[in-house]
């Protein structure tokens, strides 16, 4: 027998059918977004315990009106001054015991970081948009001091340490940074409280 | 002479199109691999708020979605009002999440119910009173950790 060469194989529908399973797949993408804000509910309200009593000076209150109007510290206010509004409120250092606070020690603003609370109180007509973008203002004001403290003590950003910590692969790089993160997050603890308002 | 001269009159010759499946198979892999299959079929309006302090959800398996919205195009006849969606269903009975924290609880197993989020998301137009009907059921099976599902743009813009 004489050899013959094996005759090819005509590729050239191989085109059509990639399409066609890439035009599927196109159609049914649905980039997800797994991006959002994490938060921590409070546990169930046990009547034993009393609500501690804060001072009116510790205590940061933004109010959130069911037509979406901003009322902070009974004065209203546009979105955009609230992150500063609050960094001024937890940085202030009234009683001039934080060694790594900047702020003016202004007499009605909080007296140390560890003791200043947020309020949120929102009506239950109040828009999901709306309450989002507070706590969003709220939680950036925390990040931008945590921030400041994690570049001074540690030369690197608070949000890129607790990045570290998550990637962190072995036990020991875990509880490296774990430390780091807990250090600076006993700098500026976030102490927000919600309740709906009453009308 | 005519070394380089052109054959008078030949045609060109036709673009090989050989490489075109493998381009082609490279998109499609692409496409495959970024694809997340949706899991719920959405029975409301589902547009996320923006936020730019956002954190990425560690595991996607300990978490369990909860939507929020108005009942979508087509979905009237479950009126007009903002409802909560699980799973595939519409409900009115708020009490429900109870047993869908309960069952997810189940399904992640014993060492992850400690790490289980509940996922948020709700309609930009919804209203808070809705969201903290739903977050007082959650504090009810103490399951606290939870998350607002947005996505990441600056929220101060109007819509």
């Amino acid at each position: 027998m004489a050899k013959r060469a094996a005759p090819e194989v005509n590729a050239g529908s191989m085109a059509d059918i990639a399409f066609l399973l890439l035009i599927f797949f196109l159609v049914t993408t649905t980039i997800e977004s797994d991006t959002g804000i994490n938060r921590k509910l409070p546990p169930k309200f046990d009547e034993r315990i009393k609500p501690p009593i804060i001072k009116q000076k510790n205590l940061f209150t933004v109010i959130v009106s069911k037509d979406n109007q901003l009322l902070v510290e009974e004065e209203p206010m546009e979105l955009k001054d609230l992150r500063e509004a609050t960094i001024a409120f937890l940085d202030n250092n009234g009683d001039g015991k934080c060694a790594y606070c900047k702020g003016k020690k202004d007499e009605d603003l909080s007296a140390h970081p560890n003791k200043a609370v947020i309020s949120v109180q929102n009506s239950r007509e109040t828009n999901y948009a709306s309450y989002i973008a507070i706590q969003n203002e709220l939680i950036a004001a925390y990040n931008f001091l945590r921030n400041r403290e994690a570049q001074r003590l540690f030369g690197e950003s608070y949000l890129s340490i607790v990045q570290k910590w998550k990637d962190a692969e072995s036990d020991e790089e875990k509880e490296e940074w774990d430390k780091k993160r807990e250090e600076i997050k006993k700098m500026f603890p976030e102490k927000i409280s919600e309740s709906e308002a009453k009308e | 002479m005519s070394k380089f001269k052109k054959g008078g009159g030949k045609e060109l010759p036709a673009i090989s199109t050989a490489s075109l499946p493998d381009i082609v198979f490279m998109l499609l892999f692409f496409f495959m691999v970024a694809t997340v299959m949706r899991e719920n079929t959405l029975l409301i309006d589902n547009k996320l708020p923006y936020a730019d302090q956002v954190e990425k959800l560690e595991s996607r398996s300990a978490v369990m979605y909860i939507y929020a919205g108005k009942p979508g195009e087509g979905y009237k006849k479950f009126g007009t009002e903002a409802k909560v969606q699980l799973n595939d269903k519409l409900v009115s009975n708020l009490t429900e999440i109870q047993t869908f924290v309960q069952e997810n609880r189940n399904k992640v197993g014993e060492t992850q119910v400690g790490k289980l989020l509940a996922a948020l998301k709700v309609d930009k137009n919804t209203n808070m009173g809705l969201i903290g009907d739903v977050k007082e059921q959650l504090r009810e099976v103490n399951q606290l950790k939870i998350n607002y599902a947005t996505l990441n743009g600056d929220p101060t813009k109007k819509k």
